[in-house]
């Protein structure tokens, strides 16, 4: 199994211990409210999915995932984890060694040690993490919806918050504990932010036959309008592991983080957030984190040559088609029939055919998938 | 705003012609890329070799008993 990256596991949730007494001293503290992005980010620090951070970056570490896509000692990290706050709350705040986090709804959750208060320049962030500052982009959005100052410093989380999916929250611990009880020795990681169609299945049971074991992973949290729910991806992989996979060979638990849309330098986020759960390798497909046409379709397989140490391996797929002549899923290199011959798995066509309340033809979904997404009622991001 | 941060670290001149040899071809436009990039794939190699467990036995109890009550474990 690899190492967590950075070599140690981080873990800052509290001990049973030690709680009782920390939430009597939170009692006294100024508090702060985070909304689900960040709440995220804090239980992804202290459980150890973001290792090495054992908190949001203060400004070194900052500028230099901006800079050179590493930490300041040198581990490479392309994602920005940072925590915003506003000028009134950033004075505020300057006066303060410890503090509260609480979620939207007021409840305590976490503590805080400030380190530091800095301002940062949004239109860098964007240019480095997004690789342009067009407003049509979603994360440069977000950036510039930012607010002023960036808050660094360490985080322990005090309590649980309630994700709605609890039977698939595994934390890294409990996958490295169970990939090592199944006894895979390779694992491979498959992110994923849409229910299952045989294109998908294809490029996981292509990787399957190489490795131990697969770690389907999708992303839990805010996406962007017109993406499948949360509850709808998840019930209709399990329906798909149910029907077609080995129970032995494949796993899912979910991954609580927003999507950013960083393409590039989001696959390599994602790369080290599945080496933390305990991963080998970690399957990169077209236009991996991408949106409309900001990235080229394979800048994040590409990105990867920068990362010689980055521990974990990549897994390149191409985009597949179904080939009529073949009778399965191809891609140009094995595949010697024309194109017109082949028909592209294209999400908008079965999302269409499913908003029909049909069910799209076997050969690009299976019925039991397709069945689960027309009994959803909503069945995506309004 | 932080400047990009770099050393410089001295290396023996035929050294360096063989690794402008080695590089022709490769995409690296510097040697100090180049020389950057390998060390990092060493000294993960290294590391790599040197990793421990990183949980208790106990741990690994507490862990099991949630994973079954999850249904992820018989």
């Amino acid at each position: 199994m690899p190492k967590p990256h950075g070599g140690t596991l981080i873990n800052r949730i509290v001990s049973s211990s030690k709680k009782e007494r920390l939430l009597e001293e939170a009692e006294s503290m100024t508090t702060l409210k985070l909304n689900g992005g960040l709440r995220k980010d804090v239980e992804n620090i202290a459980s150890g999915v973001y290792s090495p951070l054992e908190g949001f970056l203060c400004r070194d570490d900052f500028e230099n995932v901006l800079h050179h896509d590493r930490l300041s000692s040198d581990i490479p990290w392309t994602i920005p984890i940072t925590l915003d706050v506003d000028k009134a709350t950033a004075d505020e705040l300057k006066r303060e060694e410890e503090i509260i986090l609480q979620t939207e709804t007021g409840a305590s959750f976490a503590m805080m040690s400030i380190e530091e208060i800095y301002g940062y320049d949004k239109d860098h962030m964007a240019e480095s993490v997004y690789g342009t500052t067009n407003e049509a982009h979603p994360g440069v959005q977000k950036v510039r919806n930012m607010d002023d100052f960036l808050i660094g410093g360490e985080i322990t989380q005090i309590n649980e918050t309630d994700s709605g999916f609890q039977n698939y929250n595994l934390r890294p611990i409990e996958t490295r504990v169970l990939f090592k009880e199944k006894g895979w020795r390779t694992v491979v990681g498959f992110q994923t932010r849409n229910v299952p169609h045989l294109g998908h299945e294809y490029v996981q049971k292509t990787a399957l036959t190489f490795v131990d074991g697969i770690f389907i992973n999708p992303i839990i949290g805010e996406k962007k309008t017109g993406d499948y729910l949360d509850e709808v991806i998840l019930d209709s992989y399990q329906t798909l592991m149910d029907n077609y996979y080995l129970k032995n060979r494949a796993v899912m638990s979910i991954l609580q983080a927003e999507m950013r849309y960083a393409g590039p330098k989001e696959a390599i986020f994602h790369a080290i957030l599945r080496k933390n759960f305990g991963c080998t390798h970690f399957i990169v497909g077209r236009d991996h984190a991408g949106v409309g046409d900001h990235y080229g379709p394979y800048a994040a397989q590409d990105i990867f040559d920068r990362f010689p140490d980055l521990d974990i391996t990549p897994v390149f797929f191409k985009s597949f088609t179904y080939c009529e002549k073949c009778g399965g899923a191809v891609d140009g290199f094995i595949c010697p029939h024309g194109e017109e011959h082949r028909e592209n798995f294209s999400g908008t066509k079965m999302r269409k055919i499913l908003m029909e309340g049909k069910i799209p033809p076997e050969h690009m979904m299976r019925p039991e998938v397709a069945r689960i997404v027309i009994d959803a009622d909503p069945k995506f991001v309004e | 705003m932080t400047e990009k941060k770099y050393t410089t670290v001295s290396i023996p001149i035929p050294l360096a012609k063989k690794i402008k040899k080695r590089m022709e071809g490769t995409g690296f436009t510097s040697i100090s890329s180049y020389v950057t990039y390998v060390l990092r794939q060493v000294i993960s190699s290294i590391e790599e070799e040197e990793q421990q467990e990183g949980f208790s036995k106990e741990d690994e109890e507490k862990v099991k008993e949630r994973l079954r009550a999850l249904g992820y474990l018989d």
